[in-house]
Parts: structure tokens; C-alpha cells; sequence
């Protein structure tokens, strides 16, 4: 009976905890000295842990840029792993402070689901794979097809409304993660893999034979991708946000891994207050001011992230498209730090 | 004598010292506090939900889905609503629990008795399969089947064909679906009719058997009435019927009936899994009847499958029927595993799909736990008037 008691009380407490748990975000982190950031199962080039068990990626680096803010330290992240249909329920719960994990923003997401999209660290957009076998050359002509879809992804919508929109069948066929997906597409269940572009040419290398598949080149929608944080905590919102502005400013500016001691030095007025230099623009974030200068130092500027985990230093190879400066006609653009 | 007890105590005790009264009022109390502490936990939920923005109800049920289905057996498109996402994805769970059911029991059946076969060769086949199949965890052998049997399939160019009206390969299997015209329901009353002379014909013999000694053979002679009644009415009323065969246009088969491969390979995991369970149930079941049982009926002179059938299992089914009915429970619950292979059921559906395209995980899952909940306890319900009907009548 008393050990009855006892449990009820406890259960009661962690009600009363989960009740408390709006605080804020930063403290959290500050207190835990580690930055707790939901990821993918697996996706070369966004988030992928490699042999020795690193996690590594587009989407990592955004995590890692994050712990360079508020804890100085890019190495003081906590990855855990999230499925599509984990991930918002992890997010919302607590289990993790923010989510990088090649999630579209779309409006129902941002609107109804208690979330904040921070940004786009990806812009993308949903095509299709298909075995060279089939000798298909536009997704136009996939009338009939059976098509592998990972589940619980914006995909599956665009998927059903593009062969609706042209008046064609298809057989959806729905797996839990993006390997099965890639399983059932070798075994040849699916005529047609579809993901975003990015994830294809990401799978693509996962494939026995990456050869023997091609990806069309119909881009069906947009598909913009980014961290995302719970919504009711601002102060963790902003740094999220400007910790990617922080690093597409450092591509604008020309400050790299390797140049940002001797830039600190720099007369540009941007330059210093991007890096600390000129004090003042860490305290709006609630941060030190050379949360940027960390960043930079740590993880580097966008451009490097991109081309080192997508990029031309890649495996992926896939050039800057959409998401070059918008400088150089991409749509990556920061608002000034100032 | 214990109402002479109780008045006295009553006349002794004050109202708050009554052992009874007392006992009344803690129970009240401990419901109360568990209904309050329930109240307070939705509530809790409810509050913070709405204070981090989460949407919450069951208004999403009327939402246009806007998602496919590859199995469905109620008509479904990418315009029907979520709601409809719940039936299409319940139907495909019972669907798939019911044929497991159904299979793995007489499978179980087959091999409970071919392990307590006098020929060593089955007897050690069947232990083995037992042995093999109830300690390899379910998970791994719908993957084993899924994904080790599909890569051994042919692609939809190559099918295995049976006389170009049915196919197999690794879309699934391709068979002709047997089209109803105007007229076919003379045949479903003749169906119905040949199950009405059956029933007649049982109760008769048994009437007759019990008022002269004489039996009857039953089986041959209900077989033909239910198949010939209904094939001679469909032939005079002149085939209203027709097949429509399955046809190889672009990637895939169109037309005729598919069965999918993860409907496949799910059932034929779920199926040899459980059966192996069921299995050693009826094993155990048979050797609890005692061996004198069979003796006296050998003495009385009954053929050997007379002493199975009027004698051994009757009492068998006594013992066989409770835990029989928790691997049907297990396997409707296993049946959820689905969602590993993609087959489309409540949990990959509703619990999946639909839940992450509106987010509302409280709802949905309260929802899913509630039918799978149900279906257990119909289950359950079902096996238990069963039980209760051939339990031992003592006299």
C-alpha cells in the first residue's frame, strides 16, 4: 500500500514536471551543457552517422552550429535518431530541444502543430528514381507505376496529387524508413523511388548498383528544409533562426573556418559585429558575443558546410542550385546582423 | 445465524465503527481519487497542449486525406477524408487478422496432432517446425518473407503464368475477379437454400441415430448438395457471371484481383508463427484427456476416427479453448507488425500516415489503442460463449 502511494505521488510529480517544461529552452541547454537535436535514421549527406558512430551532414552541422552559440563547444550535441513519424511528437514532448532532419516547412506544420520552422538550410524539391532498366525518360510516362514512399512525409501528398493532376494511376507503397524504401525499390517492388532530389541522389549510393538507377528530371514541388523548434519559447526560436542567418552571413562576408582569426582584425563594420569584434549583438540572443565568431570557428560558413557534407566534397555532388547566395541567383539570403 | 451476528454488531458498533460502512466508504474514496487523478492528467494534457498551440479535437476526421492506399476494400481515393482513412485501414487489420485466424488454426491443428503421430518421421518433422518457428521472433520472419521471398520473385514481364489467367510475381499474386451480372442473386439464394437442407439434414440424422441406433454419412453427401445446388442453378439460369482476367498494360497488371505481396508474406509469417503456438495447445489439450477415455471407446467398439472425433476432441477442446484464445488475441496484436513491411493497416495508415500528415498523435493513438482493444475483447467475448457451450455439463 505504502509502495502504492508512493508510485501515485511520483506519477503526479511528473505530471506536474511536464506542466513546468514550457521554460525556456537555453537554460535547458546551459544546465545539460549539451544541445539534445533530433535527426534522421540515416541520410548520406544530411544526417548520417558514420563508421565510428560520428554523426555527420548538412542537417548535423546546423546542430552543431547551435551548440557553437549557446554552449561554445560544436561538439556538444546529443543526436537522436527520429523516424518521419516520430519526429514532431519528439519535438513537442520535450525529448529533443530542436529538430534538423530535412523536414518540409508547410503550413499545417507551422500552424497547427505547436512548431516554429527556423529557416531553410535546403531547398528542395520532390522528384523521381527509377531502375535505367525500365527505360523511362520523364515522369510523365509513369502511368500504372508502383511507387515506394517513405511514410509520413509531405511525399506522399505531393505524390498523390501530381499523378491526380495528370490523370494517372499508381500503387503507393508505404515504408517506415528510408532503407526499406531503398529495399523494396532494389527488390524491385516499386517501379519508381520518390523522395526529395536531395535524399534521391543520397540513396542512390546506398544502392548495390548505383548505376543501374536514374533520377528524372521532373521536379514535382517545393520542398524547403529546416530546423524546427517548439513554438512558445522565442529567445531558442531566435537563436536557432540567426545561428543559420550567422552562417550564411560568413559566406557573404568571405569568413571561413581558416580566415576568421585573422578577420576578427578586419575594419569592415558587418565583419566585426558579425564576429563580436564590435560588441553588442550577442546579448540580443541572450548569448556571448562571439557566438558567430564560435560558429564560423567551429563549423564554418554555409558554403563550406554545403559543399563538405552535399557538395563537390562529396559523394552527393550536387551543385548549389537554389541553394547558392542570393548573390550569385541562389535564394540563400540573411537579414543583416546589426 | 449471520444475520443474528450482523445485528448485533450493528446494535454494539457506532455508524463510523461498522466494518461495513467503513469498507463502503474507502472504496468510494479510492475511486474517487483514481477518477480525480484521470480528470487531472487530461486536463493537464488538454491545458498544455492548447498552451504550446497543438491542435487538438476530432474535426480532422472530416479533412480531406489527400494520401493513397494501395489495398483498400471500401472505396477509397486521394479525396476521401481521414475518417475514411480509420475504416480502410481497420478493414485491412480485420482482413488480415481473420485469414490468420482462420489459417493458422488448422495449421496448428495439423501439426498438434502430427507431433503425437506413432510415425516418427512426422512426429520429429513437426517438432521441429515447432521448435523453429515459436523461438524466431516474429519480426524477423516477416522481413524473412517479405524482403528474402520478394527478391526471389520475377518482375511483371516475367511472371510465373498459369494458363495466361494467373499470375505471380513480385507486384503480387494476379488472378481473374469473378464480375456478377444481373440474375447472380439466384445463385446466392440457392447458396442459402443448400446451407438450409444441410442444417435439416444434420438434425435429422441426429434424431434418427438417437431414436433407432442407425447412422448416416454426412459429409459426402452435404459437400455435393452445397456445391451442386448452387452450380446447377447458375448453369439453368444461364451464367450470369463472367471473369475478368488480370492484363499486363505498361509497368503493372491491371484489372482482375490482386493480392499484394505484403498481405502475403504477412499473412504466411503471422500464420506460421502462431501456428506453431497453436500447435503445442492442441497437443497438450489431447494429452489431457485421459488414456482410459480412448481404451473405453476402442472397447465399445468405435472406428478410429469416430473415437477422435465423438470422444477426444469434445474433451480436448476443453483445455484447448482458454489459451487458444490468447494466441488469436496475439496474433490480431501482432498483426501490427504490418506497418514494418508497408502493409497498409491501421497502425501504418492511421497511426502512421494520417498522424503525421495532422499531427494529432493523442487523439490518433487513443483512437487505434481503442480498436485494437475492442477487437481483442470481441475476440474474446466470441471464445468465451464457445467455451462456455462445450464446457462439461455436469450432471
Amino acid at each position: 500500500m505504502k509502495k502504492q502511494l508512493v508510485s501515485a505521488v511520483a506519477a503526479l510529480g511528473l505530471v506536474a514536471v511536464s506542466t513546468a517544461s514550457l521554460a525556456a529552452t537555453l537554460d535547458d541547454v546551459k544546465k545539460k551543457g549539451f544541445v539534445q537535436c533530433g535527426v534522421s535514421t540515416g541520410l548520406p549527406g544530411f544526417s548520417n552517422p558514420d563508421d565510428k558512430g560520428n554523426w555527420t551532414g548538412l542537417d548535423v552541422d546546423v546542430c552543431r552550429a547551435v551548440a557553437a552559440a549557446t554552449l561554445g563547444d560544436a561538439s556538444k550535441v546529443k543526436y537522436i535518431p527520429l523516424n518521419a513519424k516520430e519526429r514532431f511528437t519528439a519535438l513537442q514532448s520535450g525529448e529533443v530541444d530542436m529538430l534538423s532532419r530535412n523536414t518540409t516547412w508547410t503550413l499545417t506544420r507551422d500552424g497547427s502543430l505547436g512548431l516554429n520552422f527556423a529557416g531553410v538550410n535546403y531547398y528542395d524539391g520532390q522528384g523521381f528514381m527509377v531502375s535505367k532498366e525500365l527505360g523511362v525518360k520523364s515522369a510523365k510516362e509513369l502511368d500504372g507505376a508502383a511507387v515506394c514512399i517513405q511514410a509520413g512525409t509531405t511525399t506522399e501528398l505531393n505524390l498523390a496529387d501530381y499523378f491526380r493532376e495528370l490523370g494517372m494511376k499508381y500503387q503507393p507503397v508505404v515504408f517506415d524508413t528510408s532503407d526499406q524504401t531503398v529495399q523494396g525499390f532494389e527488390a524491385g517492388r516499386c517501379d519508381v523511388l520518390t523522395s526529395d532530389q536531395s535524399q534521391l541522389y543520397a540513396l542512390r549510393i546506398k544502392l548495390s548498383k548505383p548505376d543501374s538507377a536514374m533520377v528524372l528530371p521532373e521536379v514535382i514541388s517545393k520542398e524547403p528544409l529546416g530546423p524546427v523548434v517548439r513554438q512558445g519559447d522565442d529567445q531558442w526560436f531566435n537563436i536557432v533562426k540567426w545561428s543559420m542567418f550567422a552562417l550564411v552571413t560568413a559566406e557573404e562576408l568571405g569568413v571561413t573556418t581558416s580566415n576568421v582569426d585573422q578577420m576578427k582584425s578586419s575594419t569592415n563594420p558587418n565583419v566585426q559585429r558579425l564576429l563580436g569584434t564590435e560588441a553588442g549583438q550577442g546579448k540580443n540572443l541572450g548569448l556571448d558575443d562571439t557566438w558567430a565568431y564560435n560558429i564560423v570557428k567551429q563549423v564554418g560558413n554555409y558554403g563550406e558546410m554545403f559543399e563538405r557534407n552535399v557538395g563537390s566534397g562529396s559523394a552527393l555532388g550536387i551543385s548549389r542550385g537554389l541553394n547558392a547566395l542570393w548573390t550569385k541567383g541562389g535564394l540563400q539570403y540573411a537579414p543583416p546582423i546589426r | 445465524m449471520a444475520n443474528q451476528l450482523n445485528e448485533q454488531g450493528k446494535a454494539k458498533t457506532s455508524f463510523w465503527n461498522d466494518p461495513a460502512v467503513r469498507s463502503v466508504i474507502f472504496q468510494i474514496l479510492a475511486v474517487g481519487a483514481v477518477v480525480a487523478f484521470f480528470l487531472y492528467i487530461i486536463n493537464n494534457a488538454l491545458t498544455n497542449m492548447e498552451a504550446r498551440g497543438i491542435t487538438t479535437g476530432f474535426a480532422f476526421l472530416n479533412d480531406t486525406a489527400g494520401f493513397g492506399i494501395i489495398q483498400t476494400l471500401v472505396p477509397f481515393d486521394e479525396t476521401y477524408t481521414y475518417g475514411r482513412t480509420f475504416i480502410v485501414g481497420l478493414l485491412n487489420t480485420v482482413l488480415v487478422s481473420f485469414l490468420g485466424i482462420i489459417l493458422a488454426t488448422v495449421l496448428g491443428f495439423i501439426i498438434g496432432i502430427a507431433r503425437l503421430s506413432k510415425n516418427w518421421l512426422i512426429a520429429k518433422l513437426a517438432t521441429v517446425y515447432i521448435e523453429i518457428f515459436r523461438n524466431i521472433p516474429l519480426l524477423l520472419q516477416i522481413f524473412f518473407w517479405y524482403f528474402a521471398v520478394l527478391r526471389a520473385l520475377p518482375s511483371p514481364r516475367e511472371s510465373m503464368n498459369l494458363g495466361d489467367s494467373i499470375f505471380f510475381n513480385v507486384r503480387g499474386l494476379y488472378m481473374p475477379e469473378p464480375i456478377a451480372e444481373d440474375g447472380f442473386g439466384v445463385v446466392w439464394i440457392a447458396i442459402f437454400a443448400a446451407i438450409a437442407i444441410i442444417i435439416g439434414m444434420v438434425k435429422y440424422e441426429k434424431k434418427r441415430q438417437l431414436t433407432t441406433g442407425k447412422t448416416f454419412p454426412l459429409f459426402f453427401p452435404s459437400l455435393g448438395i452445397l456445391l451442386g445446388l448452387p452450380l446447377i442453378v447458375f448453369f439453368i439460369s444461364g451464367s450470369p457471371m463472367h471473369l475478368e482476367y488480370p492484363e499486363l498494360k505498361g509497368f503493372n497488371f491491371q484489372n482482375g484481383m490482386t493480392i499484394i505481396p505484403e498481405l502475403m508474406a504477412l499473412l504466411l509469417a503471422l500464420t506460421i508463427y502462431t501456428a506453431a503456438f497453436i500447435a503445442e495447445v492442441v497437443r497438450s489439450g489431447i494429452e489431457a484427456v485421459p488414456h482410459g477415455q480412448s481404451e473405453a471407446a476402442n472397447a465399445l467398439g468405435l472406428t478410429n476416427g469416430q473415437r477422435l472425433r465423438l470422444i477426444i476432441i469434445p474433451q480436448a477442446m476443453r483445455v484447448i479453448i482458454p489459451p487458444l484464445t490468447n494466441q488469436y488475441l496475439n496474433l490480431t496484436k501482432n498483426s501490427s507488425l504490418a506497418t514494418a513491411i508497408g502493409y497498409p493497416d491501421l497502425v501504418s495508415v492511421f497511426a502512421g500516415t494520417t498522424l503525421n500528415q495532422t499531427g494529432q498523435a493523442v487523439e490518433i493513438i487513443f483512437m487505434t489503442m481503442g480498436v485494437y482493444l475492442t477487437l481483442s475483447l470481441t475476440t474474446s467475448a466470441l471464445m468465451n460463449w464457445y467455451n462456455k457451450r462445450i464446457a462439461l455439463i455436469e450432471r
